[in-house]
């Protein structure tokens, strides 16, 4: 009997596990190992943020789905691992730490087989002065929709502010990236037209402004450099598309911003150019950086080698080219292809947890040394897309041998779809539905724009919208194992 | 007055992108057009999605 241990339980993790467990039977052991005792559909958390969705419709508990599965849970939070073993015994384990009630701050040693590391991001609001607390959680002075808890209170904060509003109170409202290098831009994108459209619905959007703050060089960056896409017959930059739904909905924008400080009603930035400068805002909704969660690794002899698993930003290493070095170098095949790690052949990487070679978008830096550019996204369809190749070649290899087949999942060959949508009602929302093939523009393919504008295209309306809720039923329920799940594709 | 005599006047950066016309408002919230977009973008995401497995 071989054991697979899946630290991480969020998209990429889940789909690992879940599948991991279909295929391989009760015949092997498949453990998840996540702090979480909910598994949630991060996307709705934006419906969440502005009081459309309650916080149940998004989540849900994992520890009876997983029972279902035959899979071991345990709720913990992974610390540290010793792929080598221990002075005592050669096999490889992770040490946890329980974070289960009446459990919490218990320690194990979980020994495995293969182990896929689906941890997710550190949410690192700390980065930026004023955006954390101080000890790692969000702040007072801004809110967040990175978490149902998070987006639970985003909305009541939104809420006193329409208040406001309805008093008479002009108020300012700032949305967008809390730091130099942040990912996810979609996501606050979302937020910032779901907020638009709630305040036109209370009949409170002439008085309030509305402003977007982010680090991309230009508008529809996204973290991906931007893309053409087919838009109404036209082959249109995103920044076009972008700019003409921020002009539509007299929002208005600073790009090339590093968020440097976070005050209870005011932020300092600085630009591109060097300059610094500072916005007041009533209402923020500013996303923090990055991270990984900083697992470390010790060898047998119980020496540090957590550098030669992970990178410095603390996501694991994989067959990805990290020496492409400038930007004019860069390469589609520099992306990983089976998230295998070089150093221990039964560790793979999955979603968030993997160490991009480099950017997506162009590399920039203001003259004082200050990085402002996005970090790659790799979250939602390449997440789940990545955790079931990899649970995938797991599966081989435990059922095969070593010489069994690795699984490919490039991102430079796999597309993604993104719907960010204005409101919730059926008839009365409408959304961006995009989509982008492939996710890393592959200039030696696609030399003009990167990508295969067949398969990149993007439209706003109805139809979109009813995309994005049939998106939130379809994943919750393939997430639940419903009958039929496996067929749901990620 | 129209989205454009109100919204270019606002700003500078807005002055140099596009907005939708009245019919391509229309048209975004049209139930019988939006249903056939919708089955066109359900198709076309599919083969996204399929090329990309």
């Amino acid at each position: 009997m071989a054991r697979l241990v899946v630290l991480g339980g969020g998209v990429a993790g889940h789909t690992a596990a879940t599948f991991a467990a279909k295929w391989l039977g009760k015949e092997h052991e498949v453990v998840v190992v996540t702090p979480n005792s909910k598994w949630n559909w991060i996307p709705s958390n934006i419906w969440v943020g502005v009081g459309q969705m309650k916080k149940e419709e998004v989540v849900f508990e994992l520890a009876p789905v997983y029972k279902k599965a035959g899979v071991i849970y345990k709720q913990a939070k992974a610390v540290s691992l010793n792929p080598e073993g221990k002075d005592t015994s050669d096999k490889p384990f992770v040490t946890i730490e329980y974070t289960q009630e009446g459990k919490v701050g218990e320690s194990e040693d979980v020994e495995y087989d293969y182990l896929i590391n689906a941890t997710g991001p550190k949410l690192n609001f700390d980065a930026t002065p004023g955006l954390g607390d101080g000890s790692g959680q969000m702040g007072t002075n801004t809110v967040s929709v990175c978490t149902a808890e998070h987006a639970v209170h985003a909305s009541h904060e939104l809420e006193k502010c329409i208040q406001k509003m309805k008093d008479g109170e002009r108020q300012k409202i700032l949305v967008g990236t809390g730091h130099g290098t942040c990912t996810c831009q979609g996501a606050a994108f979302e937020y910032i037209f779901n907020v638009e459209h709630e305040l036109k619905k209370a009949g409170v959007r002439d008085m309030a402004d509305i402003k977007w703050i982010s680090n991309e060089s230009f508008l529809g960056d996204f973290g991906m450099g931007g893309l053409h896409m087919k838009v109404g017959g036209y082959v249109v930059s995103s920044k076009i598309f972008a700019e003409s739904l921020y002009a539509e909905r007299n929002v208005e924008w600073l790009i090339g911003a590093h968020t440097s400080k976070v005050e209870e009603g005011k932020i300092e930035y600085e630009l591109l150019d060097g300059t610094t400068g500072e916005e007041t805002f009533d209402f923020a909704m500013l996303l923090p950086p990055f991270s990984g969660v900083g697992l470390k690794a010790y060898a047998k002899d119980g020496s540090d080698i957590t550098e030669s698993i992970f990178a410095p930003n603390g996501f694991m290493k994989v067959d990805a080219n990290y020496d492409a070095g400038a930007y004019e170098n860069w390469k589609a095949s520099d992306w990983p292809k089976t998230y295998q790690s070089p150093a221990y052949k039964n560790i793979f990487a999955a979603g968030i947890a993997f160490a991009p070679p480099h950017l997506m978008s162009k590399p920039m830096q203001s003259p004082n040394g200050t990085p402002i550019n996005p970090t790659p996204p790799r979250t939602g369809m390449p997440s789940g897309i990545i955790g079931k190749a990899v649970a995938h070649t797991v599966c081989d290899l435990i059922t095969q041998g070593e010489g069994a087949h690795l699984h490919e999942a490039s991102m430079a060959e796999m597309g993604a779809a993104c719907v960010a949508s204005a409101g919730k009602g059926l008839f009365t929302g409408t959304a961006a539905a995009m989509t982008v093939y492939p996710v890393v523009p592959d200039y030696d393919k696609y030399p003009g724009t990167g990508r295969d504008t067949k398969y990149t295209f993007g439209e706003v309306g109805l139809a979109g919208h009813w995309i994005k809720h049939v998106l939130h039923h379809m994943f919750l329920y393939k997430a639940k194992l419903k009958p039929g799940w496996a067929l749901i594709p990620e | 007055m129209s989205i454009e005599e109100e919204n270019f006047q606002k700003n500078d950066n807005f002055k140099l992108t596009m907005l939708p016309g009245a019919f391509a408002k229309r048209m975004r919230t049209c139930v019988v057009w939006q249903f056939i977009r919708f089955m066109v973008l359900n198709i076309k995401m599919l083969i996204v999605v399929s090329k990309s497995h």
